[in-house]
């Protein structure tokens, strides 16, 4: 009996959005009469921290600051169309819109400022700092605030946007199968370490390390995030969660998520990552998705390296004690059986 | 059984709420009292999200009936920040980004206070056995511990107290 280390290796490439019939979403940007800009949505903030994403990309694009942007996603009856935040599509699909709405709200809202300014539209620009100035004339400026103001009391005008971007339905060729599935695709390479007691059968997880590249990251912070904690919930998959456990007898199985198995913090890898950036051409800002494929490459990763540490190759998840235990007698009778038909 | 009056101190103010049979901490909190940071995971005592202080010791308050605090002192997430500002456990969870959906976090904080307050410097290990009621599905734990890493070492949880008018850990005023 021993403790056995091993190391394995995996790589996923992940599509960004989904394309079974049309993949829209829309945005509507208008500003307040105090010079904030509200982002009407129906996409869903599950904690992946959309708007936050969603709040940069209409910043950066309205040339304001990003707390001058709020992000309303309070109903999904009246907002916006939105099929959705899942297959890691909302900061590709819906930052696509949101760019496209805060672009013709940035037209609207130097019309006004051009008026205000008696100077062409077409040399003002927006310092990011809530002011519109006349290029190359750094004393004419009004602020952001002040222009929303005059728009609604003095010049009867709205500053508003609209955006919407879809993918849309791609056919799928009866001949060849050919079609195209997706927008763009992220990578990445996992190494994870593990070590097998073969007495028991348990799997430590020493350490998941993986490579990334999620094209332009708008919030570098929240991608590590979904990095390290889909690097858990991937080794929760490889050795952990189900629903249905096999229990020799049904009856003892688990009846509710108090006894369902998740790994808890004692469990906890050494978790760490490089990311690499490569925009892509049809996110906005050059963005892809990084959501779901964080959980995917730790998952072979791991089970490759219990196979490297002790040689027992299991197929279906997750990894439990009893199967490499079972793999471990089955491996050694072999071994027995081959190693007396030896003598 | 009918109704009854219970009183107990929430927070820092004596509150008196008439209670059905068996209701529970967590569900007179939320429903009758209006402080929702307290949150409802499993209902079960399985996921400590519920997590509060009864006299300063963690609890689940799902699990808890409410007639059990008649004169003790409750103090939940709304009674961790000074008026004004963050303590110093919920400014080091922002700064490690140990949040994703937040849904924990109440829980997470509540218990991180309570373990700075008996554990001024926790050891790694002491802070993985205090989270193992706790569930996190987001994060992977390791930026929840980074946090907790950073609150201990950057501010016992009395630093926080120069900032603002706090509710006195001690109960006595």
């Amino acid at each position: 009996m021993a403790k056995l280390r091993g190391t394995g290796i995996a790589a996923v490439n992940y599509p960004t959005g989904m394309n079974l019939g049309g993949d829209p979403s829309q945005a509507l940007i208008h500003a307040t009469t105090s010079g904030s800009f509200v982002v009407a949505l129906s996409s869903t903030d599950l904690g992946q921290g959309l708007r936050t994403v969603i709040g940069q990309i209409a910043a950066e694009t309205l040339g304001v600051a990003a707390d001058e942007v709020v992000i309303d996603t309070a109903d999904t009856d009246t907002g916006p169309h939105c099929m959705g935040t899942f297959a890691s599509r909302a900061t590709h699909r819906v930052g696509n819109a949101v760019k496209a709405a805060a672009e013709e709200a940035r037209t609207a809202l130097l019309e006004v400022a051009a008026l205000e300014l008696n100077a062409p539209v077409g040399g003002l620009v927006l310092d990011g700092f809530g002011n519109v100035l006349v290029a190359g004339d750094p004393g004419r400026c009004v602020r952001v605030a002040e222009v929303a103001s005059k728009a609604q009391f003095e010049y009867g005008r709205t500053i508003s946007g609209r955006g919407a971007y879809m993918k849309p339905k791609s056919p799928v060729d009866p001949e060849t199968g050919a079609m195209d599935p997706d927008s763009t695709e992220a990578h990445a390479c996992t190494i994870a370490e593990v070590e097998v007691d073969t007495e028991t059968g348990q799997v430590a997880v020493l350490g998941i390390r993986s490579a990334y590249e999620v094209g332009r990251q708008v919030n570098p912070a929240l991608v590590r995030g979904q990095i390290v904690g889909g690097a858990w919930m991937g080794m929760s998959h490889a050795l952990y969660e189900t629903t249905e456990p096999y229990y020799p007898n049904p009856d003892h199985k688990p009846k509710d998520f108090s006894e369902y198995v998740m790994p808890g913090p004692a469990e906890l890898p050494e978790i760490d990552c490089v990311v690499l950036e490569v925009p892509s051409s049809t996110g906005p800002y050059g963005v892809k998705g990084v959501g779901e494929m964080t959980a995917n490459s730790p998952i072979p990763a791991i089970v490759n390296a219990i196979y490297h540490a002790c040689g027992v190759r299991v197929d279906d998840l997750p990894v439990t004690p009893e199967k490499i235990l079972r793999g471990l007698e089955a491996k050694w009778a072999t071994e027995s059986a081959a190693a007396a038909g030896g003598r | 059984m009918g109704s009854r009056i219970v009183s107990f101190e929430l927070c820092g103010r004596e509150v008196e709420v008439l209670v059905s049979p068996m209701a529970t901490l967590q569900s007179v909190l939320r429903s009758q009292l209006g402080y929702t940071g307290t949150k409802e995971g499993c209902r079960q005592g399985g996921c400590g999200s519920c997590t509060v202080l009864v006299d300063g010791e963690p609890m689940m308050s799902c699990l808890l009936p409410v007639e059990d605090v008649e004169g003790r002192r409750v103090t939940t997430i709304e009674g961790i920040a000074p008026v004004a500002g963050l303590a110093p456990i919920q400014q080091a969870f922002i700064e490690k980004n140990a949040f994703q959906c937040g849904y924990c976090t109440p829980g997470m904080v509540v218990l991180t206070k309570t373990l700075l307050d008996h554990h001024p410097s926790p050891s790694r290990d002491e802070i993985i056995d205090a989270l193992g009621g706790n569930v996190c599905r987001c994060t992977g734990y390791a930026p929840i511990i980074e946090a907790i890493e950073a609150a201990a070492a950057g501010a016992t949880t009395d630093a926080g107290r120069d900032a603002g008018d706090w509710p006195d850990p001690s109960g006595e005023r």
